[in-house]
């Protein structure tokens, strides 16, 4: 190959590369608008006037964590077919704009600047990591629109752009902790996947157990995907010989690996009660049933939670997805969501004046399938905690919660950085960090 | 006594493990040269095959079912052999001695795969089932004709648009139909559970000892065993060896080097069937499951020396054995009884997490391969293929 690449060869080819590529993101970027606006299927008939009001879903429907939040889209969907069904909001229907974040948190970004932009969405309903949603504040914190965001998460946050329906620490975790304390035990042992959320809530409940009387005995990391537990079995055995508590912060596949380890090398829920937050009904249909009986999970809803408005959300779900299916606690939130955008949106009267639907959101309640739940000043909303025990069929017995909702404090008061702050969107002088006077 | 016993039993079953994956990686990367990053893939396949198999035992009642472990082993071996097979006669074979692209194409064939896996469903099978009929079939049929050798380059051209467009319009006209178009496994990982003699452990004093690693350690030796004999005591065995040393030679003699490599492929992608097996009752089975393994594989194959066994066994031991040692805290432990080595005790502590147990046995890897660069065992004389 001496001769190598002439000059009118590479001119050639690299016109013809520089052609190609440039067709190709043409093609990809134009006819996304048309493709990607999957109206939902109830609505599609009735919104064919113009007359619909648009609204985006951004969640991963492909990669890593599409496995997740393929199931929050279908709740959305399913609040907004029910919603339509029902006469809509302020008589018209809605029309979701689908768009796949693909579990790439730029992409969130953009898809995001693009739904807000180009569809020019009424709201946005989206996001399951922290890290998605870290990444898309920017955009809606600049252009002045609202994201509505489903999921339990670490806290430190509080956006007037954002509102939170997921549980903050105080809601799932600080209460699981104090159950803990007074029922299994005073050792802990901590175990999460490394990256943010586990470190940060393993910081609130280290805090939380030094003000409360319990001990943190370990603390251990697995890298994302790790599937080799044996180590920290024999670091929790060494740190607990006897028995205690482990707080399992796991996210993904390492749950798999942790449980089927544990359970081969004799610790058992007697013994060794594992707490998860991680852990919800499809979960325990991946993991195996057989090896997460008699664990416990926190979380604000189980599917078998008991009141009139969640039998009839599982009935509405599994006559739409199938009877096989289950619900569980993102799924619930992000149901319980679009209910609150809608009733925001009647008591402003308006969907295109954000200011006025924000300050028409606070204060609205829902009788929703976990409970009452009301959205507080801080834009997060109060929830019931519950405690659930894996059972023999796979779903949670729910072993204890709290007697009514709990007010949300997104700022975490264990916490010495975050201690006496907090959040309030109602008063300017306020706004969304601001230090509590002891009077 | 019980402390030593407990670590040495967790070295060699963590161990075991990269051994049982890197079996089959030592095989094909040592005697033939090939890097193969689907790998991981191939074990995947092996894990998914175990599933399957547990399914179709569920129906059967519960004595049964237990056994379902015993009967997934030999399949999860032909399928991923199955495989490799198809792989090497379809890819591998055009890139002999050219590593790069070897490692390239591998690597899509490893994306291939996981996407195969989430999207694959009755109507896909029918499509390519269709397509291998239609493109092999004509292509029989053109080669009778006597100018084949003339229309040779723009029949095939014409043959496979051909058929590729007949099979995708069967695939998606066959997809609608909701039996045939549903996922067999959809992108959510599946659940594998151990049959009910698996599950629990036996006591040595304070410590558990696992019945999962056990079996783990067991397979792995017998793995080794039929390995080594096939390797050196059975005529195909001589064969494989004598085309790693001298290519040209052996054809010379008369073995057929093409069939040779085939088979060298499909035994090192049944081996890493296997070991999907062994590891889907210790985690996740799921399209990413082969990524978890990749690497660690290909550490214990360089580390161990191209083209040898005990390099390969010396090589996963040791770096079970510094894993454990490290994450567990074990290492600290040990020198927290010297007061005067205080400072090595913080070290270790410090490393003494997962993560932090992991970067030290890379540094250590990274260090060892300065020493010596071809790893424990390196091959001896001039490299045959490379």
């Amino acid at each position: 190959m001496s001769n190598g690449l002439g000059r009118r060869k590479f001119l050639l080819y690299g016109s013809a590369a520089l052609g190609t590529s440039l067709l190709l993101k043409a093609c990809n970027s134009s006819p996304t608008p048309p493709s990607s606006t999957t109206a939902t299927p109830g609505a599609s008939p009735v919104a064919a006037g113009g007359d619909a009001i648009k609204v985006g879903i951004l969640h991963s429907l492909s990669g890593t964590m599409a496995i997740s939040e393929t199931t929050v889209v279908e709740a959305e969907k399913l609040a907004i077919k029910e919603i339509n069904a029902a006469g809509g909001v302020l008589g018209r229907q809605i029309e979701a704009v689908v768009e796949d974040g693909a579990s790439d948190w730029p992409t969130f970004a953009e898809k995001a600047t693009k739904l807000i932009d180009q569809d020019k969405v009424a709201t946005v309903f989206g996001c399951w990591t922290s890290a998605s949603r870290k990444a898309v504040l920017p955009v809606f914190e600049a252009k002045k629109h609202m994201l509505w965001y489903p999921l339990q998460y670490e806290g430190q946050e509080c956006s007037q752009n954002i509102f939170y329906t997921g549980a903050a620490p105080n809601q799932q975790i600080e209460p699981a902790v104090d159950w803990l304390l007074k029922n299994k035990g005073k050792e802990f042992f901590l175990v999460g996947s490394d990256y943010v959320f586990p470190r940060t809530a393993n910081t609130i409940i280290k805090e939380q157990l030094k003000a409360k009387g319990g001990k943190t005995v370990g603390e251990d990391y697995l890298p994302l995907g790790n599937t080799e537990v044996t180590p920290i079995i024999t670091k929790i055995k060494q740190a607990l010989p006897k028995g205690g508590v482990i707080f399992n912060t796991l996210n993904g596949d390492s749950n798999v690996a942790f449980f089927k380890q544990i359970q081969a090398a004799g610790l058992t829920p007697d013994k060794y009660p594992t707490l998860s937050v991680s852990i919800a009904e499809e979960e325990v249909r991946q993991i195996g049933k057989e090896y997460l009986k008699g664990h416990y999970a926190s979380w604000n809803y189980f599917m078998t939670v008991d009141t009139p408005a969640n039998t009839k959300f599982v009935e509405a779900f599994k006559a739409e997805y199938g009877a096989d299916r289950v619900t569980n606690d993102p799924m619930e939130s992000a149901y319980v969501m679009v209910y609150l955008w809608k009733k925001a949106v009647e008591a402003a009267g308006s969907f295109d004046d954000l200011e006025k639907i924000r300050t028409a959101a606070i204060g609205q309640q829902i009788e929703a399938p976990e409970g009452l739940v009301t959205m507080n000043a801080n834009h997060h909303i109060s929830k019931t905690v519950r405690i659930g025990q894996v059972r023999d069929d796979g779903l949670f017995d729910i072993v204890w919660s709290t007697p009514g909702p709990i007010p949300p404090i997104p700022w975490n008061q264990f916490v010495p950085d975050t201690k006496g702050y907090a959040c309030d969107w109602t008063d300017p002088a306020k706004g969304g960090r601001y230090k509590v006077n002891k009077t | 006594m019980s402390p030593l016993l407990e670590a040495l039993f967790n070295s060699i079953s963590i161990g075991s493990v990269l051994l049982m994956s890197a079996l089959g990686l030592a095989i094909v990367f040592g005697l033939m040269g090939v890097i193969n990053l689907a790998h991981g893939e191939l074990m995947m396949l092996g894990a998914y095959s175990t599933f399957v198999v547990q399914n179709v035992f569920k129906a059967l009642p519960e004595p049964l079912f237990d056994l379902y472990i015993l009967f997934a082993l030999p399949v999860a071996f032909l399928v991923a052999a199955l495989a490799g097979l198809i792989l090497e006669r379809g890819v591998i074979r055009f890139l002999y001695g050219r590593p790069l692209e070897t490692l390239l194409a591998t690597w899509g064939v490893s994306l291939i795969l996981q996407q195969l896996v989430r999207s694959v469903n009755w109507a896909l099978v029918a499509a390519i089932i269709l397509f291998c009929l239609l493109f092999f079939g004509a292509l029989q049929v053109l080669k009778r004709r006597l100018d084949w050798e003339r229309i040779r380059n723009w029949a095939i051209a014409i043959n496979l648009s051909l058929s590729l467009a007949i099979a995708t319009l069967a695939g998606l006209l066959l997809k609608n139909n909701p039996n045939l178009g549903k996922p067999w496994f959809s992108a959510r990982n599946v659940d594998v559970t151990a049959p009910a003699w698996l599950r629990e452990g036996f006591p040595l004093g304070n410590f558990q000892v696992p019945y999962i690693r056990l079996f783990i350690i067991i397979l792995t030796i017998l793995c080794l065993i039929a390995t080594y004999w096939f390797l050196n005591y059975s005529s195909w065995g001589l064969r494989i060896r004598s085309v790693t040393q001298n290519r040209t030679m052996s054809s010379c003699l008369g073995i057929p080097t093409a069939t040779v490599d085939a088979l060298t492929f499909a035994l090192g992608s049944g081996l890493a069937g296997i070991s999907g097996c062994a590891i889907s009752l210790l985690g996740s089975v799921g399209p990413n499951t082969g990524q978890n393994y990749i690497v660690d594989t290909f550490m214990v194959v360089v580390v161990g020396g191209v083209g040898n066994l005990l390099g390969t066994i010396l090589a996963a031991m040791a770096i079970g054995i510094t894993n454990y040692l490290i994450g567990s805290g074990t290492l600290g432990l040990i020198t927290s009884s010297v007061p005067a080595l205080k400072p090595l005790t913080d070290f270790f502590t410090f490393f003494a997490t997962t993560s932090m147990a992991k970067v030290m046995t890379f540094a250590l890897i990274i260090a060892f391969l300065q020493v010596k660069p071809a790893g424990i065992f390196p091959q001896k004389g001039r490299t045959a293929e490379l």
